[in-house]
């Protein structure tokens, strides 16, 4: 299984970050192989619907779990089909992990509206 | 001639100056692209009103015809095209009708739809034309009903465009075509503050721009001293006055009821006027 998380920094205890579209990398942690691989999110930077491009990577990436603390309803909707997306807890992305494998994350439920600054 | 009233914050008194303006003018055009919340039409009550519909284009994808090559996803610089479960999904809200997709798919999978995004209206009082752009609730951007709105503006008259407030993409089309903008400001710190924003966008620009400060009261004017500070033009300065926040609230047109109001718009026309000819 491949599970996906947002991450400040390119490394196992890298703090989850805060924002999905936004993220600066993301984590892929096979959990048979046990090993984690990091990928800039092009979605970084850009203007404007950086959820939808951030969930393109993830769903292409064929991840099928995402760990994050938010996610936006375009996101949802590319990932809907074939990510599930459960709610980080405080920690770092490993301890996250580690949770999820023991069973201890819950399904992400609240999907927010969006931080869309439309000019 | 067309001069565009624009401000860093909302409630400055943009719709104020901008009717006035038209008012004491020969023949002038209205046109408001404040389409979030236009209100200029509340003051003009314009009478034989036509509308006409403002529809932008969204990509529909032909699923029969479309193989999948991600030309289009990759190609949306919006990333408003994803690609899941082998199929195109477009998220219409972050589309910018820029029809990209629709050129660049190898298949013709895509066609162009319009959709309604608002509408602009069109009414008269006495020698204003009165052009109001309405965006409908829940629209992402009201930049193709500006351009539609600013498309009713005549030649041989006075187009005053009152702009939406502060300095985004909207801000930008109402003024590109204008010849001279009109920066309406409050004297205190948070006037200033807001006034920079839009003084930056005028000068980046390279618009010809004067200020109009509202509601100044004695004993603060920040705004002039940037101003005199800057060798910023200062065209007029209104006074906070009870009876114009009367007539306002009111609906009513400063011009026509105060006859020492219609002569400061008047001074302000010329002012605009000698400037713009240099």
């Amino acid at each position: 299984m491949k599970i996906a998380i947002p991450v400040d920094e390119k490394r196992m205890d890298s703090p989850v970050c805060i924002s999905f579209g936004r993220t600066p990398f993301f984590m892929f942690y096979d959990t048979q192989t046990k090993e984690a691989t990091y990928f800039d999110n092009s979605a970084f930077n850009t203007q404007g619907g950086a959820g939808i491009k951030a969930s393109q990577m993830i769903v292409d990436e064929k991840a099928d779990v995402l760990i994050t603390m938010r996610c936006g309803e375009n996101a949802a909707q590319v990932l809907k089909d074939s990510v599930k997306i459960y709610k980080s807890i405080e920690g770092n992305a490993k301890e996250n992990i580690d949770a999820f494998e023991n069973g201890k994350l819950n399904l992400l439920t609240e999907i927010h509206p969006g931080f869309h600054n439309h000019g | 001639m067309k001069i565009a009233i624009l401000s860093g914050k909302g409630g400055t008194g943009k719709t104020f100056a901008s009717v006035n303006l038209a008012c004491v003018a020969q023949k002038a055009v209205y046109l408001d692209c404040d389409v979030e919340e236009p209100n200029g039409h509340l003051f003009f009550n314009p009478q034989n009103i036509t509308k006409q519909k403002t529809t932008v284009l969204l990509p529909e994808i032909n699923n029969d015809k479309c193989d999948g090559c991600r030309k289009c996803v990759d190609f949306c610089k919006f990333n408003a095209l994803a690609f899941v479960s082998g199929k195109v999904k477009v998220f219409d809200e972050i589309c910018h009708s820029c029809s990209g997709c629709f050129l660049i798919c190898p298949q013709k999978a895509i066609e162009e739809k319009p959709k309604q995004i608002g509408m602009v209206q069109t009414g008269y009082f006495n020698n204003v034309k009165v052009v109001t752009g309405i965006m409908n609730a829940g629209e992402a951007s009201g930049v193709p009903i500006i351009k539609d709105v600013l498309k009713m503006s005549d030649d041989d008259a006075l187009t005053v465009i009152d702009c939406p407030p502060g300095s985004a993409c909207t801000v930008m089309e109402s003024i590109e075509s204008a010849d001279f903008c009109v920066i309406v400001a409050e004297p205190t710190v948070f006037g200033v503050h807001n006034f920079l924003m839009v003084y930056e966008l005028v000068t980046l620009l390279k618009k010809p721009f004067g200020v109009i400060v509202n509601k100044v009261e004695s004993f603060e004017n920040q705004m002039k001293e940037l101003c005199d500070k800057n060798q910023i033009n200062i065209i007029e300065q209104i006074p906070y006055s009870y009876e114009l926040a009367k007539l306002t609230s009111m609906g009513k047109i400063a011009v026509e009821e105060s006859e020492e109001i219609k002569k400061k718009f008047v001074n302000i026309l010329e002012k605009i006027k000698s400037e713009v000819k240099g």
